[in-house]
């Protein structure tokens, strides 16, 4: 099993949640983050005072799939999340040692 | 907690010691014997009139009053929730219930004061510069007392003239904590308050406002001795339809005094000061707005044309505003923001204040098109120069605002770019001669005048403070956001 992350443009979240949906991901987990990376900041202006904003909101999708199913998962968020401009995001990958599904104690893949 | 409470009645107490020492005792400005002038006057008038009865003494048309009474509920809503809301939505989120707090409560403590004392200081006959104390508690005044308004014969009740008067009290106070919020500690606020309510904004309105009402100027000669017991800038010819002075510079200068005397917010220029929610800025500046009918259209005390004349420049002058401040800030900063488009808005409604029924629509337009522009400076390039953290820009949007409304009502009130010119009440007509330099050259003097009153007092009271209570929280409650150290909650829950 492996724990796929991807940090996206906000405005792509749903496009990818369907993909995943799609190949067979049972389950993700979404949080709003801020970060950066190559994408500039931006300035905002009140009034007098200006402020660079360095962070800039971004999604983080977190899935837990099964190993037959992670190239196939990666392939569809690079898809959907594609805009082709800087500030699209990364997808990480990572092993996930165990999963238990707390309502019935099932644990491995069975719990996804 | 006890300590400082102590410290308030003793300031009190000082307070009404000034009071009695200063003013006399002197007869009632709004008394129900308002029809004698009238009645003794027959010299002059025709031997027609002379000839029927004596004239009974006038009362409130119920259209009149039933005016000023929703124009009172429409200020009243400037203070809670606008002016609160377009300041709280301008802080940091761990701020935001101190300025609403701040708002709220002195807005209310105002309320009493004025009940108390402050009608009869500001509204009564007494030296051109501090009224009596006739109606101290509001003595004597009854559903039956009636106040002047500014046509001869015609009077409202004077409880809505108190309580009209009491709501533009309460928000001139409430604007200056805009200058000062997100470190002044909530004891100072209310101490500073008394105070300041007590010698600036006392003296100012009554300077500018008190007169005996238009029934008297009878003659020439009758017209001299009323003069003589109105305020000193009223005596003056200054004009001030409803509170350029006596509201907004007022109020402007003591915020950028206290911005002074406070000093910074901890990490000015170093950490982001962001708004935490133009939304609830907008909404304020909105309700503002529509408040600002009452505070403008309402100061005509009447029903009529100078009303509906006040209310139509409170629209045009306003939306004028709007459009120059995002047009500048757009050609000049390269987006029209929002926070832009709210703050054009209060400024072109504070530069009309002083001109609202004064000027004509076409004037409005000019003096919100040169507010907007003037404001955005005085909000950054001013505001550079000036080197305080006037933290909401008070003096940037209400002090160049007030400024530039007051000696604009100089120019725009002359009958040749369609003002209304000087009402002659003597003559029963306009003056035929309007002397614009002249004119302009008394707003000056009434700003001036303000500027210097009001900035005395403001320093002065701030120091007080200062060796009473402390103005400041300390850096650690600062930091911690005033919501949780000064009042022990939270405005948002997530």
């Amino acid at each position: 099993m492996k724990l796929i992350i991807a940090i996206i443009k906000p405005f792509k979240l749903d496009e990818v949640r369907e993909a995943l949906a799609g190949v067979g991901v049972s389950g993700i987990t979404v949080t709003e983050v801020k970060g950066f990376g190559r994408q500039k900041g931006h300035t905002e202006l009140y009034r007098g005072a200006e402020y660079v904003v360095d962070f800039l909101p971004k999604v983080r999708v977190d899935a837990v799939v099964s190993d037959d199913l992670v190239d196939r998962a990666i392939e569809v968020i690079e898809t959907a999340a594609r805009t082709g401009k800087i500030g699209d995001g990364k997808i990480f990958v990572t092993p996930v040692e165990q999963v238990v599904r707390i309502r019935t104690g099932e644990t491995g893949a069975a719990a996804l | 907690m006890k300590h400082w409470m102590k410290k308030l009645i003793v300031s009190g107490a000082l307070l009404l010691s000034f009071g009695a020492a200063s003013l006399a005792p002197t007869s009632m400005a709004f008394a129900e014997d308002k029809a004698a002038p009238a009645v003794s006057a027959p010299a002059a008038a025709p031997a027609a009139a002379a000839a029927t009865e004596p004239a009974a003494a006038p009362v409130p048309n119920k259209g009149d009053t039933a005016w000023l009474l929703v124009c009172t509920a429409l200020v009243i809503m400037m203070s809670v929730p606008a002016l609160a809301l377009f300041y709280g939505g301008l802080v940091r989120k761990k701020n935001m219930l101190s300025v609403l707090m701040q708002c709220l409560v002195v807005f209310s403590l105002i309320m009493v004061l004025w009940a108390v004392y402050g009608y009869s200081i500001a509204f009564t006959e007494g030296n051109a510069f501090f009224g009596g104390f006739d109606r101290l508690f509001l003595m004597g005044m009854t559903p039956d007392s009636v106040a002047a308004t500014f046509s001869k014969g015609v009077v409202v009740p004077e409880l809505a003239y108190m309580v009209f008067q009491a709501a533009f009290a309460a928000i001139t106070v409430c604007l200056i904590v805009g200058a000062f919020v997100e470190r002044m500690k909530f004891s100072a606020v209310l101490l500073f308050a008394v105070l300041w309510f007590t010698f600036s904004y006392l003296p100012m309105a009554h300077m500018v406002w008190f007169w005996s009402g238009p029934d008297a100027f009878t003659d020439a000669a009758a017209a001299e001795k009323a003069l003589a017991t109105a305020g000193w800038l009223f005596q003056k010819g200054a004009l001030d339809f409803a509170g350029g002075t006596v509201v907004h510079i007022n109020a402007a200068i003591a915020g950028l005094v206290g911005a002074y005397v406070v000093g910074k917010r901890v990490g000015y220029g170093k950490e982001p000061f962001k708004p935490h929610s133009l939304t609830l800025t907008m909404v304020g500046a909105s309700l503002l707005w529509v408040g600002w009918f009452g505070f403008n259209a309402g100061s005509a005390l009447e029903a009529n044309g100078s009303a509906a004349l006040a209310f139509a420049n409170t629209l045009m002058a306003t939306a004028a505003a709007v459009l120059s401040w995002i047009f500048a800030e757009w050609a000049l900063k390269g987006k029209p923001s929002m926070l832009g488009g709210a703050s054009g808005a209060v400024a072109g409604l504070v530069a009309i204040t002083p001109a609202a029924g004064y000027v004509g629509v076409m004037g409005s337009l000019i003096i919100g098109l040169i507010a907007g522009a003037l404001c955005l400076w005085g909000v950054t390039g001013l505001k550079k120069m000036l080197k305080a953290d006037d933290s909401l820009d008070v003096f940037g949007v209400h002090g160049v605002g007030g400024i530039t409304g007051a000696l604009l009502t100089g120019v725009f009130a002359a009958p040749s770019l369609g003002g209304t010119g000087i009402y002659d009440y003597v003559a029963n007509a306009v003056a035929p001669e309007y002397d614009m330099m002249g004119q302009v050259i008394i707003q000056a003097t009434a700003v001036v005048t303000t500027l210097v009153w009001s900035g005395v007092v403001a320093y002065i009271s701030y120091k007080l403070v200062d060796m009473l209570v402390g103005l400041r929280v300390s850096e650690e409650e600062e930091r911690e956001g005033l919501d949780i150290s000064s009042h022990g909650e939270t405005a948002y829950e997530m």
